[in-house]
């Protein structure tokens, strides 16, 4: 934020307002396949576009609600499957894209209520480890169920999206237009979410649930609330991805994308819309060309050192170096970062407290 | 019949590595309330630290009489010893600084750390499973159609006996009691002037060198490791831990068994694509009907 | 009418019985108090009647209807509300926020409501803002409707979290210490905002350790020790009842 305010601050006042500032970042973004004009990068964003859905969704769960769930690729398998198995080849149903896709988050959102039903009464540590079973789960039921599922092979020649006749076919354009509309839709629901009686409701409870209670909240449905709509935005996702690549399999759903989804939001600021956008699009960046690229600089310089190995060390070194120096993220929402930060207020506080005590005793 | 013993002995010696583990996840949950999700890697450092101490000690192949001893010694210990460093490093870097902090934080720091570790294990040894070498001659003993190896002996037999001195130092000396202590109540624990950090940098140092010491049966069990052991295992003992009874030693111990018991009848019995699924599906029905785990007790909520 | 009776109500923790057999009926419209020594059971009493405990034995009914067992966000909704001991707050919600959360069970926004910012959402939106800012007038927090409300004073917190209480229209408002670390003055303040919260017509229950704030408002006051109720009346009679004086004094705490 530091970085962007003399930019803005540049800027007429009509422009700095929230609203002019998402339209404009918007039109940027639908401009920049056509500045670009070159195919390897309009696909990297409709693939980038797809996590980005994620992270939107899973920062209703983490950000809004404070709910630290770890399986949330499991919700994304869930809804990519969904699209598999109702177009394609596999049992030779062919339902239009545009019906799946609701009918995709329709499904992911019902197994987040079937997870959360039984688990959301736990304490929250409890539920990470839940969600983490159940993100190992998953993929391996797909994988078991090789019969349905195609086992370690997946489903493949997936239909490819039409709209009013026209074929989406292999060009990454439509994709990523499509995956826009998809990002802006889901950025409004979950804003507006975020500034209503439920988006209050569960700051309320990742504050203290205890309190929250007392309001009349019923906390286990609120939450339940969070787990479906965070996984109704990765059946979004599922569907855009799974269509764009035209195969799914149970390794694009291992545990490492929900960390990397995480870590999307651990680096752009957890329940700050924008910063999560950012977030993520810096992580897409950084698996598709800044560790490829540095490795070819190395390679050139005489070095032979391979990053695009070492991309899970550096999201954990990022979610790591991020809890312990900003844990508010990149571009922090107010609320989050006076949130995480008073752990060590607290903690300088009762330093100072314990020096007063020993003044005291001596 | 016969093959239903067989897998009660497969399980009780998988049980044993898995108890071994559940103590270092129960004794840092009891004391921090943290989920160290980094503790399952450390397990798989420890294999891999016993790797390079036999490496060291110039041992491939199995190994005879006193010198045994001397071997079997230097590498458990000297594998306790840098797991033990490695969890107080962890925490001195990673937790201390969060321990007030909102409780998602030291649980994705946690996160993070595993990741670091098994992706730097994944520099060090490469990414296929990596050979331990057969130090140990393994007879085999033969009850009606049951065998029992000797490793499978040795496995339960240090589990048991790590127990035991680690029941007998938590509850008999002074050390022990300033742990339990601070697990009840840090801001007590410290105006009876109970150093809280050193207190929980021993329980890290204990909890990891178990660890350690389990990294290394496996290692000879399994006879191979690979960086991204600990994840599963870690899972698993963890589950154990909660099954016992979150906190409670002699409840991790139990869950260790009775995980190493469940995993290898659903092998046997189910499939063993299936184990995974059935370890989880117990965690989430014990969490759910018994959070307090079988020897666990619940308390009131603190208002 | 008796807005809340307990009948026979036990909790027991493990071995200790935090309140024993505790008979007590509140009257609509009043201003009642429990007192007693640390570790009464007094608190317990409040968090039994909220629901954070469901009692071992015993029967709790408010307004006619059996709430015994029944969780604490229905009780809530039904209409008891209560602010705590060591105040809770939400630290990093805006003060304003905090008191339309309080509003949170008169509200009707279901969820494609608060998807889609339904004109019927914004409506009611609108309408709870405007009485969230007639509520923190109400406690005297005109002045601090944006600040986080870990950021405000001690006392002015105290009054926040009643704000926030009185926002569900509760019939029933249990103060819990309410004014525990105030000053002379600001104890002068919170006695006039208890009148005036009775005169809106909602009956206050408080657990108070400050005898003479107790004594200037309280129609009636219960005593209990070591869980048990050891007497009852109004200010004068449990004044001279002699087992109170034996509790007080008696005991050191």
């Amino acid at each position: 934020m530091r970085l962007i305010a003399p930019l803005t601050a540049r800027l007429p006042p009509a422009l700095r307002t929230p609203r002019a500032g998402t339209a404009l970042a918007f039109a940027a973004a639908l401009a920049l396949p056509f500045i670009g004009r070159n195919g390897a990068f309009t696909n990297f964003l409709a693939d980038a576009g797809a996590f980005v859905l994620l992270a939107l969704g899973l920062n209703i769960v983490v950000g809004f609600a404070g709910l630290l769930d770890l399986g949330y690729a499991a919700f994304f398998a869930i809804g990519s499957y969904s699209y598999a198995m109702l177009a394609s080849p596999q049992f030779g149903i062919h339902l239009p894209f545009w019906v799946l896709l609701f009918v995709a988050s329709a499904i992911a959102a019902i197994f987040g209520i079937l997870l959360g039903a039984p688990t959301l009464r736990l304490r929250g540590d409890y539920l990470a480890i839940v969600t983490l079973g159940f993100g190992e789960i998953v993929p391996q039921t797909f994988l078991n169920l090789s019969q349905w599922t195609g086992g370690p092979n997946g489903i493949g020649s997936l239909d490819q999206p039409v709209l009013f006749g026209y074929r989406f076919g292999f060009n990454p354009l439509p994709y990523y237009l499509m995956v826009l509309g998809l990002i802006a839709l889901a950025a409004w629901l979950a804003n507006n979410l975020r500034t209503s009686r439920l988006g209050r409701a569960w700051m309320a409870i990742r504050e203290d649930e205890l309190a929250a209670a007392h309001m009349g909240i019923n906390t286990t449905s609120t939450k339940l609330a969070a787990f479906a709509m965070g996984a109704s935005f990765s059946g979004l996702a599922g569907c855009a991805l799974a269509s764009k690549l035209q195969l799914v399999s149970p390794d694009q759903f291992m545990f490492n994308v929900s960390v990397f989804v995480l870590a999307m939001l651990v680096l752009g600021g957890m329940g700050n819309i924008p910063g999560v956008i950012v977030g993520s699009l810096i992580l897409s960046a950084l698996e598709r060309f800044i560790l490829p690229q540095t490795t070819n600089f190395m390679h050139n310089v005489g070095l032979n050192v391979d990053l695009t190995n070492s991309r899970f060390l550096i999201y954990g070194v990022i979610l790591v170096t991020m809890m312990l120096f900003r844990p508010e993220g990149l571009i922090p929402s107010r609320q989050r970062k006076a949130e995480l930060h008073a752990g060590q207020a607290d903690r300088r506080a009762a330093a100072a407290e314990g020096e007063l005590l020993t003044e005291v005793i001596h | 019949m016969d093959v239903f013993f067989q897998q009660l002995i497969n399980g009780l010696s998988l049980g044993g590595i898995y108890a071994l583990i559940a103590l270092g996840y129960t004794m840092v949950y009891g004391i921090i309330e943290l989920i160290n999700f980094a503790h399952g890697d450390v397990y798989t450092l420890g294999t891999f630290f016993s790797l390079a101490i036999l490496t060291l000690l110039g041992v491939d192949s199995v190994v005879h009489g006193p010198a045994l001893i001397g071997v079997l010694a230097v590498t458990i210990l000297g594998a306790m010893i840098l797991c033990g460093l490695t969890g107080v490093i962890i925490e001195r870097l990673a937790y201390r600084r969060l321990r007030n902090a909102p409780k998602l934080a030291p649980l994705i720091t946690a996160i993070g750390m595993s990741f670091i570790l098994e992706n730097l294990m994944l520099y060090w040894r490469g990414p296929s499973p990596v050979p331990f070498p057969q130090v140990i001659p393994n007879p085999q003993f033969a009850l009606g159609a049951v065998t029992i190896q000797a490793k499978q002996i040795i496995v339960v037999l240090l589990a048991v006996v790590l127990m035991v001195v680690l029941q007998t130092f938590v509850y008999n000396t002074r050390l022990g009691k300033a742990m339990r202590a601070t697990a009840q109540d840090k801001d007590a624990a410290q105006l009876m002037g109970i150093d809280i950090n050193t207190t929980i940098a021993l329980t890290f140092l204990i909890g990891s060198a178990l660890a350690g010491a389990a990294g290394f049966v496996s290692g000879m069990y399994y006879g191979s490791t690979w960086f991204f052991n600990g994840f599963g295992a870690g899972l698993k003992a963890f589950t154990a831990a909660v099954l016992g009874g979150i906190g409670n030693l002699a409840g991790a111990m139990l869950g260790g068994f009775l995980i190493g018991l469940i995993e290898a009848m659903t092998t046997q019995f189910i499939s063993d694509q299936w184990s995974n699924v059935v370890v989880f599906s117990v965690l989430v029905l014990v969490l759910i009907f018994r959070p307090s785990g079988l020897l666990g007790e619940s308390l009131p909520n603190k208002v | 009418m008796a807005l809340l009776t307990m009948e026979g109500v036990t909790q027991r923790f493990g071995g200790l019985t935090a309140v024993d057999a505790l008979d007590f009926t509140i009257e609509a419209g009043s201003i009642v108090a429990m007192i007693g020594p640390n570790g009464a059971g007094k608190s317990t009493a409040f968090n039994l009647i909220t629901g954070i405990y469901t009692p071992s034995a015993g029967r709790i009914a408010f307004a006619g209807t059996d709430i015994t067992g029944w969780a604490t966000s229905r009780i809530a909704a039904l209409g008891i509300a209560r602010t705590f001991q060591n105040i809770r707050l939400f630290g990093f919600m805006s003060a304003i926020d905090n008191v339309l959360t309080g509003e949170h069970a008169r509200l009707h926004a279901n969820l494609v409501d608060s998807l889609l910012h339904t004109p019927r959402q914004r409506a009611e939106e609108g309408a709870a803002r405007e009485r969230a800012l007639a509520m923190l007038a109400f406690v005297g927090l005109e002045d601090a409707v944006e600040s986080y409300a870990r950021n405000l004073a001690y006392g002015v917190q105290r009054r926040l979290e009643i704000g926030r209480a009185l926002a569900s229209e509760p019939k029933l408002l249990l103060l819990d210490e309410p004014a525990a670390g105030m000053n002379p003055s600001e104890k002068r303040d919170l006695v006039a905002l208890i009148r005036k919260i009775r005169d809106r017509g909602i009956t206050v229950f408080l657990i108070e350790h400050d005898m003479a704030l107790v004594m200037e408002i309280s129609e009636r006051i219960t005593v209990l020790d070591h869980g048990e109720k050891i007497a009852e009346g109004d200010p004068a009679q449990v004044r001279s009842d002699p087992k109170v004086i034996e509790a007080y004094l008696g005991s050191p705490a």
